[in-house]
């Protein structure tokens, strides 16, 4: 059968066989991660498949939450990396999940603003001026959470004026459903200044962003687990896949990614 | 073939009539009044409201001429102005959020010029009109375009030959014989404005009480209260269905008393 003719055939939705029998098809890894893995799994799960031919990773990116209530419903996840441990015990409390569920990586919040700094922000106590841009992740989301408990935090420390938390959360202009949004319009430029997990600032946002860090003392941090999911049909190679992500490789690639190791001990890596 | 006709038409309305059926059993009407009831909701009701009357109105007011100049004119690029128009039915809401933000956003091509008049778009309602506007002008100006083709040319020459001006002849004759048509368009363009999600929340972000319209509310209830996300759900659904009946049942009607109120006595 000639090319033109396959894709044709294809395109109408009729099956067509491949006309030299190739090796099986490799079994699919349903890894359901939140949105913030995106960057660190899309390489694990490069070096993943390197290791295993006969399999291929398939990611679902979104909000732990999204990505939970899609479980719930019956979705095929073979592995689930939650931002937060929230929305972990919500997939153990329905029995989905095998097993513990360990911490493999945490992370920390930073602020972002445009290279352009259209709100002349030189530091965080700037965040309470009037008429900031301020974008943040909305409070079902766990950076959400985590963003408004830092503010709540840097209320009470030093040098951060009365009711800190309070003003800059009213020159809140957009509650966003995920952090890669709140990423996207500082990036743009159209937010003044956006909280997000020090991973999101990647090599190519960090192009258009600049980072204020946020206190440790005043810092949330974000602490990701991860599981095999009960139903999973390749139990064997989701667990593979996790022992991948805790093992040196993957702290390696998690850490290049702005994450910081699970254990609090370890030093953290200063960008 | 009768019989295979009916189980495709069966499957189609399983399809189109299944979600809509279960949505509504999933919540009893003492749950959905007691939501309906709640300051965010109404908020999101109200918004939604307003945002996608004024986007129909602007689509109306500018679509017109558009639609009019398509049917009644041939001209270069024709083809070319008809993709652009049509372009937003088929680009995927979120890509036209992105594509406002770079041309109306305070760093777009046309930020600057917007806000050296003072006009914000990102953030504001007034962004959440434009984004509803974008994706629903392509529903209103091929329906009034096709009613404005389906006028008989008779009644346009007629006119002509009485010496009426073209605006009078547009405001007297074609329009009232198109009315069906445009009533039509107006009412798909705004049930799209309604449900418009992927633009709003790109391009005009997710506010209470500014930006955030209902499709934006049931989408952020959905990430942590399912209940609440499936009333919001449900009530939207009954609205829509509601202002769809009536339009189905409507315009007939209304397009009989108009022409009627416009006939000359006898």
């Amino acid at each position: 059968m000639n090319t033109a003719l396959r894709l044709a055939l294809a395109l109408l939705g009729v099956p067509v066989l491949p006309t030299h029998p190739a090796e099986p098809a490799p079994s699919v890894v349903n890894v359901f991660a939140a949105a913030s893995l995106t960057e660190a799994f899309g390489e694990i799960g490069r070096t993943f498949e390197q290791g295993h031919p006969e399999l291929m990773v398939q990611f679902n990116f979104a909000g732990s939450q999204q990505l939970a209530l899609q479980m719930e419903q019956g979705a095929p996840a073979d592995v689930f990396a939650s931002a937060d441990q929230r929305w972990m015990d919500f997939v153990k409390n329905k029995d989905l999940i095998e097993g513990e569920a360990p911490v493999f990586a945490r992370n920390r919040l930073v602020v972002i603003v445009p290279k352009t700094n259209p709100a002349r922000i030189q530091g965080l106590p700037d965040l309470v001026r009037r008429g900031t841009k301020i974008v943040l992740s909305a409070e079902a989301v766990p950076v959400g959470r985590y963003s408004r408990e830092a503010l709540a935090k840097l209320a009470t420390a030093e040098g951060y004026p009365a009711g800190y938390d309070r003003r800059v959360l009213a020159n809140v202009v957009s509650q966003e459903e995920n952090v890669k949004s709140v990423v996207a319009k500082v990036q743009l430029g159209e937010a003044d200044a956006g909280m997000v997990y020090r991973s999101d600032v990647t090599p190519a946002v960090a192009r258009y962003v600049r980072v204020f860090e946020i206190p440790d003392e005043s810092n949330v941090i974000a602490e990701y687990p991860i599981a095999v999911v009960k139903s999973s049909r390749h139990p064997e190679a989701a667990q593979a896949f996790v022992d991948l992500v805790r093992s040196d490789e993957g702290l390696r690639i998690l850490r290049q990614h702005g994450l910081l190791p699970p254990t609090a001990a370890a030093p953290a890596p200063r960008p | 073939m009768g019989a295979i006709a009916g189980v495709l038409a069966g499957l189609l309305l399983a399809l189109l009539g299944l979600p809509v059926l279960s949505l509504i059993l999933h919540i009893s009407p003492g749950v959905l009044l007691d939501r309906l009831g709640e300051p965010l909701v109404l908020q999101a009701l109200r918004l939604s409201l307003i945002t996608s009357l004024s986007a129909t109105a602007t689509v109306v007011v500018l679509g017109l001429p558009v639609a009019y100049l398509l049917a009644m004119h041939e001209f270069r690029g024709k083809g070319l102005l008809e993709a652009l128009i049509d372009l937003p039915m088929v680009l995927p809401p979120t890509v036209a959020g992105v594509a406002l933000l770079t041309a109306f956003g305070r760093n777009g091509l046309a930020g600057h010029a917007l806000g050296a008049l003072g006009i914000t778009l990102p953030f504001t309602t007034l962004g959440v009109v434009v984004a509803q506007a974008f994706v629903a002008a392509p529903f209103f100006i091929g329906a009034a375009r096709a009613g404005f083709t389906e006028v008989d040319r008779k009644y346009l020459d007629a006119a002509a030959t009485l010496h009426a001006s073209p605006v009078r002849a547009f405001v007297t004759v074609l329009a009232p014989l198109a009315a069906p048509a445009l009533l039509a368009g107006a009412a798909t363009g705004w049930a799209r404005a309604l449900g418009e999600f992927g633009a709003t929340i790109t391009f005009a972000g997710n506010m209470p009480g500014v930006t955030q319209t209902m499709p934006l509310a049931v989408y952020l209830a959905l990430q942590s209260d399912v209940d609440a996300a499936i009333a919001l759900s449900v009530l939207l659904l009954l609205f829509s269905l509601a202002v769809l009946l009536t339009i189905r049942l409507g315009p007939a009607r209304l397009t009989a008393l108009v022409l009627r109120a416009r006939r000359p006595p006898p």
